[in-house]
């Protein structure tokens, strides 16, 4: 099964609506809600950074019977170093995006600790493409 | 003493009164409402007693089971057991007095205000949420409805949950304690609790994390009230303070709006109102919430002063009871009561099995069933008009493809799609309207200025 999302960069009072969809139907499927619990913090954590750090970006979701593959596509400034951005601490937001709260560097990692699976991918200047692996 | 099934719900739909309006099917925060044949079903697995029905329906065709007043004759000693916005129903006028006086008219022979001995809960609760490490925020069991809330929509936040019981158990042990100390027997007690609310019903008639109810009987507050009224005496008012010799002004507030958050961790927080307890929860499941140790959730607004049993304006009722709680005591001044001998006994009595998950809003067992159910839902939801009018007996149009998939309706139930269908021929005029009027009891769509949901005018 495919859901789909797409994302404006700088409106974070709209992130967090995949997460929340996503969240209902995996309770409706009967997935594990611990499980369920880190799918959605990861998913959040990836909806905020297109937010955060880009102009916009879509969401694909694919659901099988015993896994959940996401992947968030942007188009922005794209990851020059990931492995540095992947650093629990390191941040490049903006002071008005660490004046709402975020920007405390902690996303990449806590998506790391919350799936099986990750892949980042991103050309500078023009993209960043996260896919996200849980097994239920 | 009680031993029911432990789907119990007091709720009941009179099918005389009920119109069918569909008010209460919208109202519900857990889509528990269908209409089918004209009236309300409600479903037992989904409700958590919330009472947002209760309040919504127009014709009051949504009632509760009660116990009849009269049981409490077959007991020689008999307890009314009461929480403290009972007093608050009343108006400023009629005292603590009068209103202890009626009850002792009406035919009870002990008065026990159910939060006397609170301090013994606070501790019990402070002590838990120091020790216990594995979830936080820590959330109140108090209210049931909000405890059947988190078992059946958010079971990860189970671990969350203080396993301590209502205030309601401990005054009614301390009660039980007390008589028989003096030498009554149990089979000679009767304690009958007050009930501010439906959920309180349920939980005393089939309790969340116990195995049997201590109450024999449950009244409704505002069957009450209306009784109290009438028994209220203005000259030889007796002195009745002795009865309330232990109650504190925590118990007195415990069950206001921040009646515990007050007194636990050093930050908490008391969120009231079911829809805004929901919108919470959905946060905090997300761990989209600050660090936060203890959390009251209560899912009236006002918490129990706007209880769905009351008789009293909720905002008079919290004013009242903040006023009366300044004449007493904090519940840490009662450290040297005599009370204290009771401490290890009644203490050992709060601590409540764990709660359950009971998640019902899963399609299928069969994760691959479920998934194709899924599927199938998200191309039904293609034919559908969003406009979530309720005419198909469903709350919205996505509760509408979630029945359709369960094998609970038909397509033709969409009032939208059948004109679609008549329009390209694939469904005659008569059959049409036939399934309508299954969905909505015969001769509904026929003239007639009398028939049911007239009444609905202007209300
Ligand atoms: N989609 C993206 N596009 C461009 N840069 C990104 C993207 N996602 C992350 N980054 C870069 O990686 C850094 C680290 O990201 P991470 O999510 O760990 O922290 P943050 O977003 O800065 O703060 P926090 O997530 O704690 O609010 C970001 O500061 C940003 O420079
Ligand atoms: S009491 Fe609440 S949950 Fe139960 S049917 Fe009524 S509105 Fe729904
Ligand atoms: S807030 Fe109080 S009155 Fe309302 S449902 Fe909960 S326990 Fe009952
Ligand atoms: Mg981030």
């Amino acid at each position: 099964m495919e859901l789909n999302f797409s994302i404006e960069g700088g409106d974070f009072t709209q992130a967090g609506q995949a997460s929340s969809r996503v969240k209902k139907v995996l309770k409706q499927l009967g997935v594990d809600p611990k499980c369920i619990k880190s799918i959605v913090i990861a998913l959040y954590e990836a909806e905020v950074n297109v937010v955060a750090h880009a102009h916009r970006g879509q969401i694909r979701i694919q659901i099988e019977k015993d896994k959940i593959i996401t992947i968030i596509e942007d188009e922005g400034p794209g990851i020059p170093d990931i492995a540095l951005a992947m650093q629990e601490g390191f941040s490049t937001a903006s002071k008005k995006v660490r004046e709402m709260g975020f920007g405390a560097g902690m996303g990449l990692p806590n998506i790391k600790k919350n799936t099986n699976e990750l892949q980042i991918d991103s050309v500078v200047g023009e993209s960043t493409t996260v896919k996200m692996v849980n097994y239920f | 003493m009680h031993r029911l099934p432990d789907t119990y719900h007091a709720l009941k739909v009179d099918a005389q009164k009920c119109i069918g309006c569909t008010h209460c099917m919208q109202s519900c925060p857990t889509e528990a409402i269908r209409i089918r044949n004209g009236l309300a079903v409600i479903d037992k697995k989904r409700c958590v007693d919330c009472g947002q029905c209760l309040r919504a329906c127009p014709a009051k065709a949504i009632f509760v089971e009660q116990d009849d007043l009269d049981k409490i004759k077959s007991f020689k000693y008999r307890v009314a057991l009461f929480p403290a916005v009972t007093i608050g129903q009343f108006p400023e006028n009629i005292s603590e007095n009068q209103i202890y006086d009626a009850l002792l008219k009406i035919g009870f022979t002990h008065l026990y205000e159910l939060e006397q001995p609170i301090g013994f809960l606070k501790d019990s609760i402070k002590e838990y949420c120091r020790k216990d490490k594995k979830a936080r925020p820590h959330i109140s069991t108090f209210c049931p409805s909000v405890v059947r809330l988190i078992q059946i929509r958010y079971p990860s936040l189970l671990d969350n949950l203080i396993p301590r019981k209502a205030p309601h158990d401990l005054g009614a042990h301390l009660a039980l304690e007390q008589l028989q100390n003096q030498g009554a027997q149990r089979d000679e007690i009767g304690i009958f609790y007050i009930t501010p609310c439906i959920a309180k019903i349920s939980s005393v008639k089939s309790p969340l994390g116990e195995k049997e109810s201590i109450v024999d009987g449950v009244i409704n507050m505002n069957v009450l009230y209306n009784k109290v009224r009438k028994n209220i005496r203005t000259t030889d008012i007796p002195d009745t303070s002795d009865r309330r010799e232990t109650l504190t002004r925590d118990g007195i507030l415990w069950s206001l709006t921040r009646g515990e958050a007050r007194h636990f961790g050093e930050r908490s927080m008391a969120i009231d109102g079911i829809h805004n307890v929901i919108r919470f929860l959905e946060r905090l499941e997300n761990e989209e919430v600050p660090d936060i140790d203890f959390l009251e959730l209560r899912a009236c607004d006002q918490s129990c002063a706007g209880g769905n049993l009351t008789a009293g304006n909720r905002f008079l009722t919290v004013e009242r009871l903040e006023h009366r709680a300044k004449r007493y005591e904090s519940s840490s001044k009662f450290k040297d009561h005599p009370i204290q001998r009771l401490a290890p006994k009644l203490k050992s009595k709060l601590i409540s099995d764990p709660i359950d998950a009971k998640p019902v809003f899963i399609l299928d067992r069969d994760r691959e069933k479920a998934l194709e159910k899924m599927s199938k839902m998200q191309r039904i939801i293609c034919f559908l008009p969003g406009i979530d009018c309720g005419a198909c007996g469903a709350p919205n149009c996505q509760a509408l493809a979630e029945d359709m998939v369960n094998q609970k309706a038909k397509m033709s139930d969409c009032v939208f799609l059948q004109q679609t269908w008549q329009e390209e021929n694939k469904i005659s005029t008569s059959k049409a309207l036939k399934n309508m009027e299954k969905k909505w009891g015969k001769d509904r769509f026929k003239a007639d200025c009398n028939k049911r949901g007239r009444r609905n005018e202007g209300f």
